[in-house]
């Protein structure tokens, strides 16, 4: 029995940092999620891919047509679709993160008894929690290049810089995903849950989706800025021309310290919730 | 059942017998918000032993189980699982532990085959370990031929078999079961003991929570009976009969009414009496003695029953017949 006698020396290193909270096992959660998936709901996993191509087209195309062409990054005019399709794709991104760090995660835990039955085994509650912030980047992460092979289908992309767009929607899906699971591990209840839905909506229509935040009062336009969203639509909007700014490493510091801070909050709650 | 004994690899044939003391605790506590769930409680389990934990609803059983595991920290006192303290190697005490929780908790979106395969990559065993021994615990569990079925389509007995395969996926050297047969018809329940006895007899230990009687009897070779998170007694089933109740009991039933007031009648019969509300229970070592005795003063019960005395007295004595929630 090769396991039992293959922890060792490194266990002893990894004792002190994690102690009963890890196990170095995020793999077994990562392909039990695959296995779920293609043994399952996959098909309901399609509509993450289409809702921000309808808006696309919708949007895009059809308001495209009255609005024709606005400025871009860097005061370039480009067509109304091409202004809109990074933010829409930032939108995806948060969504979709939020979605399997929230309500997938509250279920499992709550309702499917999935967790407890996971941590009566070696695995600690951090291999569960990144093995299914892995998972939700990967399903963002595939989405994403989706959403970018259909925008170069439209002819929406310019420069070989829009590629970038998909790395740059998995990094903000790993920010809304580590906020999203420390978040959860605070709900208790259905009711609580419909607070982050409350809050995703109006992040979603007012970060510079549709239009440029210029349209906003002066207060206005820093509290869209404090937000998360503004940044990721930013950042991918600027990615998607090729265009980069002073404001860029802003963009991607803020997603890492939302990363790491959500990550440091969701570790800290798993302590709490499982280390009673 | 007429299937051959196909062993699940718990113990290899030819291995040494267990030996050794596996589980230790003393003076366990564990307290939730200053109201103790478990109070104080002390006990050893010895290798290949079969364990029970009896007691009414709330008395700390399935609290125990969870320190046991590592999934509950103690609040206080001492712990140690071959050894191990679970509240530091959490991962390593289960590496050990096979876990049938109270209610089913498989995963639902994985098929009968691949719940146990997963589950063993949970533990981090490599697949081809894995493979022969999710079916060989597909032939244990008797649902071969349901590999490939959805969990949903199992019947209630099938997926506490399944659960129970499950737990055995990584050879644990103690099983912990949560009222493993609650809920179960009588043939799925005898199936499940059988299934439990010969795990016992390859040297698993068991230890296992229950509050039927038969099935402490059935499967325990030592128990403790625990009652707001104290133990109140402890041994095997037959010496706790021994002492904490008589041979035999005679059930008299005088009607509802009646049961009352012929009871002051019925005065230094046997060792003990009992008034219920529908019967009066006579402890004796002798029933028909008894029972003899109660007609030669003249009472006339609508029925009478002289039986031997059970674990259920025993656990009715020491737990109390109010109704615990």
């Amino acid at each position: 029995m090769s396991w039992t006698i293959r922890q060792g020396a490194t266990e002893d290193a990894r004792n002190r940092t994690f102690g009963p909270l890890y196990s170095r096992n995020a793999r077994a959660v990562i392909s039990r999620g695959l296995k779920a998936t293609l043994g399952g709901h996959w098909l309901v996993m399609l509509s993450g891919f289409f809702e921000p191509v309808l808006f696309l087209v919708s949007m895009g195309v059809g308001m495209g047509a009255i609005v024709g062409a606005v400025e871009g990054p860097g005061g370039t005019p480009i067509s109304y679709a091409a202004y809109i399709a990074p933010a829409l794709l930032a939108v995806s991104a948060m969504n979709g993160a939020v979605y399997d760090s929230t309500w997938n995660v509250f279920f499992k835990m709550h309702f499917g008894k999935l967790y407890q039955g996971m941590l009566y085994t070696s695995l600690g509650p951090l291999d569960i929690a990144l093995g299914e912030i892995f998972l939700a980047l990967l399903r963002g992460m595939l989405y994403a290049a989706g959403f970018t092979a259909v925008m170069g289908m439209m002819g929406l992309i310019t420069t070989p810089w829009a590629l970038l767009m998909i790395p740059g929607s998995v990094l903000i899906a790993f920010g809304f995903a580590s906020i999203g699971m420390a978040i959860t591990s605070f709900m208790k209840t259905f009711q609580q849950m419909d607070w982050i839905t409350f809050m995703m909506l109006p992040m979603f229509l007012f970060s510079a989706t549709f239009y440029p935040l210029s349209v906003y009062p002066q207060y206005i336009q820093w509290l869209i800025q404090a937000m998360p969203l503004w940044h990721g639509v930013e950042l991918l909007r600027q990615i998607s021309v090729g265009t980069f700014t002073a404001a860029t490493p802003l963009h991607i510091g803020y997603y890492l310290v939302m990363t790491a801070a959500g990550m440091l909050l969701t570790t800290m709650r798993l302590r709490q919730l499982f280390l009673k | 059942m007429h299937n051959e004994a196909i062993l699940p690899a718990g113990t290899r044939p030819g291995s040494p017998p267990p030996s050794g003391t596996v589980i230790t605790a003393g003076n366990l506590t564990k307290t939730y918000g200053g109201v103790a769930a478990v109070d104080g409680i002390s006990f050893t389990v010895p290798a290949g032993e079969s364990f029970g934990l009896l007691g009414p609803n709330g008395a700390g059983k399935s609290t125990t189980m969870k320190m046991i595991g590592g999934v509950t920290r103690r609040t206080s006192g001492s712990l140690s699982i071959m050894g191990l303290d679970p509240d530091q190697h959490g991962p390593e005490v289960r590496a050990h532990l096979g876990v049938v929780p109270q209610q089913d908790n498989l995963d639902e979106e994985l098929r009968v085959r691949d719940n146990l395969l997963v589950y063993g990559r949970y533990f981090g065993l490599p697949m081809s370990y894995l493979k022969p021994k999710a079916d060989e615990l597909l032939e244990f569990a008797q649902l071969t031929d349901k590999a490939k079925s959805k969990v949903d389509a199992l019947s209630g007995g099938m997926k506490r078999r399944l659960t129970i395969a499950r737990s055995l996926i990584n050879e644990p050297r103690i099983l912990l079961l949560d009222e493993p047969t609650t809920g179960l018809d009588p043939q799925a329940r005898h199936i499940l003991w059988d299934r439990l006895f010969r795990l016992k007899e390859q040297g698993v230990t068991l230890i296992l929570t229950t509050h039927y009687m038969d099935e402490a009897e059935q499967l325990c070779d030592r128990l403790i009976v625990v009652d707001k998170g104290r133990i109140m007694a402890e041994g095997s089933p037959a010496q706790l009969i021994r002492e904490h109740s008589t041979r035999e009991v005679v059930e008299l039933r005088f009607g509802s009414e009646r049961n009352t007031t012929i009871a002051t009648e019925l005065g230094g019969i046997g060792e003990r009496l009992e008034v219920l509300p529908d019967r009066v229970l006579i402890y004796a070592h002798d029933g028909e003695g008894a029972l003899e005795q109660v007609a030669s003063r003249g009472l006339r019960p609508l029925t009478s029953l002289v039986r031997r005395s059970s674990l259920e007295d025993v656990f009715l004595r020491l737990t109390g017949r109010s109704l615990v929630d």
